[in-house]
């Protein structure tokens, strides 16, 4: 975002994109560009997560545009993600401010069909130096104050003649008001309803709103999370439904809509009893191995955000909390500060390389500075897995690809001062238990840095795969307790390996204690 | 009339390339479309259902429970999850494949038993092995295309409509091996 802030400053158009939760990291610097407004155009895209698909909360973005007095624009398919993003930018340099597109999951992973145009170019504008606008101390910030008053009320009445705020009258006995993916759900369960569809969700264009409400008999307002539409509308004196008949948790859909506005009552096939598929993590994900040493020595993490949250779910149930990022080292210091250093013994952080560079780093140098102990496991898998393999600061590759330094994590921590910096091999269980064992009894702070390459990061045909002896296996299950699934016990009770999975990280051979288990070379 | 498909299966199976040969078929005979694909947190292993919907106008990107016309089943235990997403009329096409869901290898549950035979008592069921199939063919990563050569007789595309499209969706070392895929489904159930 403050990267964004500052090219718009310089005078080009610029666009930062985040999740709602990018957007809580961003909030400082949104609040305040939202008073020093744009020199290019500035747009924020923030993606919610209704029914909360790979978060860790359900907030609503509009909330956090309100609070900052920042415009949200809000497409309902593809084709308008392209379109309100130009407009966007149009809006951001007519009425000098930020601007936020709010999509959600469900719209963030569809695909529709889009009309491309032609790439318009638009040149740079010139740079003055102004410091009332772009320096944001008190005596300029007071007097940018009474603009974004007035930005938010002059967008507020402009809303209302905006193609994008459209009146669609049909049968006027239902009219509702709705933006987004909600407007589609409308559109499928209520084809004869009167719709207001809202491309502009704040400032709301309240006269267009008092409009279509006077000309509709009831009037229902649909949208997903909190009641941010709803409760502005009701607090001008307009009767309206929403949340009384629907929810603020999870999707909605046009079944859902079918039954609480049309009146309907559908008869539906029931669900079939079907066991739970959790997501798990992968064949030779280096995070099994690592938790299964935690769980031998009974150790509890405080997690972090990344694959290894699934360390929480059996079989593995070593991980205790996922807060947000960097929360794992900065939680972990807390428990010390208030329990003390011997509670903190049986306890480790766990957090990925890239979560660790993102706000990891910080929470380590509190945890320095405010001499804490405690051992910190930087999960280093060289990449960011959970969320399609992105490059980061210490991988030596941007996200474009272009080589370049990596920071050296080592290194850093060095700097920091940490005296115990350990790397172990994530697949060197001996080892790592070992190292645990040192590193968890001292009282200090210690880093170990488990390293091996997320599982899925290497393209090529696996080379070796794991091959069980029948006649060695005893049926004790021990190769079966780090919930591998390419591992499943035979009709006789025996370990059986499963070839279309097995990736040959050799996790199950370490645990086998009569020698069953080897890896044999697959390559043809 | 919207067609609405929805492709079920476990992550990493595949289910991205069918939605997209989908997708190119309606591009290809000018119909409206959207496409929708949730998956979770983890790369692979989780339960994974894609949405396709074609027709002349297209608002909602997801298929409702009890709209399907025909579902992709890529795994039994997921045609079952997601069996009561199918029209009256519909159709399950399902792989006969069992892939144990972390539950049932640590033992804290049970994979079901007859599931295919469970469905066919509420739904028209198509099964066919199709790792089977695609290992005598060679390459047990084209299982995808066998399945989807069954669910091809229940929409309203023709073979070589089929064909173009795989031509240009699938890696081109791969087209030939594909298409042979495609064609051993399209011979069987009909």
């Amino acid at each position: 975002m403050e990267v964004a802030i500052g090219a718009s400053i310089s005078g080009v158009r610029a666009l930062a994109s985040m999740k709602h939760v990018g957007v809580n990291v961003a909030a400082d610097p949104l609040y305040t560009v939202s008073y020093i407004g744009v020199n290019g155009g500035l747009v924020l895209v923030a993606a919610d997560d209704p029914g909360l698909y790979s978060s860790q909360n359900e907030q609503d973005s509009r909330a956090v545009a309100r609070a900052a007095k920042v415009p949200v624009l809000e497409p309902a398919d593809s084709a308008e993600a392209k379109e309100f993003t130009k407009l966007a930018f149009e809006l951001s340099e007519t009425y000098d401010t930020p601007v936020i597109v709010r999509t959600t999951t469900r719209l963030s992973h569809s695909q529709g069909m889009v009309e491309l145009c032609e790439r318009q170019e638009i040149p740079d504008k010139e740079y003055e130096r102004n410091v009332a606008k772009t320096v944001m101390m008190p005596g300029n910030a007071k007097k940018r104050h009474p603009y974004v008053e007035y930005r938010e009320n002059k967008m507020a009445e402009d809303g209302c003649s905006f193609a994008i705020n459209r009146a669609e009258y049909r049968d006027t006995a239902i009219g509702v008001i709705t933006s987004g993916i909600p407007y589609q759900y409308v559109r499928e369960a209520l084809p004869h309803a009167s719709v207001l569809k809202l491309g502009m969700v704040n400032p709301l264009p309240r006269k267009l709103i008092e409009e279509f409400a006077s000309r509709v008999e009831t009037l229902y307002i649909v949208e997903e999370l909190d009641p941010i539409i709803e409760e502005q509308v009701k607090s001008w004196g307009i009767k309206a439904v929403g949340k009384e008949i629907l929810t603020v948790q999870g999707e909605y859909s046009a079944n859902m809509l079918r039954e609480a506005i049309g009146g309907e009552t559908l008869e539906l096939r029931a669900a079939k009893e079907a066991v739970a598929r959790p997501p798990i993590l992968c064949p030779g994900c280096p995070h099994r191995s690592t938790f299964s040493v935690l769980k031998k020595l009974k150790l509890h993490a405080a997690g972090d955000i990344g694959c290894y949250t699934l360390g929480a779910v059996a079989p593995l149930s070593v991980v205790d909390t996922t807060i947000c990022m960097g929360a794992s080292i900065s939680s972990l210091h807390g428990m010390e500060k208030a329990r003390g250093k011997e509670y903190i013994k049986n306890w480790v952080a766990v957090i990925g390389d890239s979560t660790f560079m993102h706000t990891g780093v910080n929470s380590l140098m509190n945890m320095v500075y405010n001499q804490g102990t405690g051992t910190v496991l930087i999960l280093d898998n060289s990449t960011t897995g959970m969320t399609g393999h992105q490059d980061h600061a210490a991988t030596g590759k941007t996200l474009k690809g272009q080589i370049v330094p990596a920071i050296d994590i080592e290194k850093l921590c060095l700097a920091m001062g940490i005296e115990n910096v350990r790397v172990v091999n994530a697949f060197d269980t001996k080892k790592l238990e070992s190292v645990l064992k040192e590193e968890t009894a001292r009282e200090a702070v210690s880093v170990v840095i488990v390293k091996a390459p997320c599982a899925l990061l290497d393209k090529t045909p696996v080379k070796v795969q794991a091959k069980v002896n029948p006649d060695l296996c005893k049926k004790c299950g021990l190769c079966l307790k780090p919930g591998c699934p390419a591992l499943t016990r035979g009709a006789d009770g025996k370990t059986v390996v499963n070839d279309t999975m097995c990736n040959g990280c050799g996790l199950c051979e370490q645990y086998c204690n009569f020698g069953a288990i080897s890896l044999v070379d697959v390559r043809r | 009339m919207t067609k609405n498909i929805m492709i079920v299966g476990v992550g990493g199976q595949g289910t991205l390339l069918t939605s997209r040969i989908l997708g190119g078929l309606a591009i290809q005979a000018g119909y409206d479309v959207k496409l929708s694909e949730v998956h979770g947190m983890a790369q692979r292993g989780g339960s994974v259902v894609t949405f396709v919907r074609y027709g002349e106008e297209v608002a909602e990107p997801i298929v409702e429970e009890g709209q399907a016309d025909v579902l992709i089943a890529f795994e039994r235990l997921e045609a079952l999850r997601y069996a009561h997403f199918l029209k009256k009329d519909g159709v399950i096409v399902v792989n006969d494949q069992r892939i144990d869901p972390m539950p049932v290898v640590i033992g804290a549950a049970e994979y079901p038993e007859n599931i295919i035979e469970n469905l066919k008592q509420t739904c028209r069921v198509y099964e066919v092995d199709a790792m089977a199939e695609a290992k005598r063919l060679g390459n047990s990563r084209v299982f995808n295309l066998i399945v989807l050569g069954i669910a091809a007789q229940h929409m309203d595309y023709s073979k070589d409509e089929w064909m173009k499209v795989i031509e240009t969706t699938v890696p081109k070392k791969t087209i030939e091996i594909n298409k042979a895929a495609f064609e051993i489904g399209y011979g069987l159930h009909n």
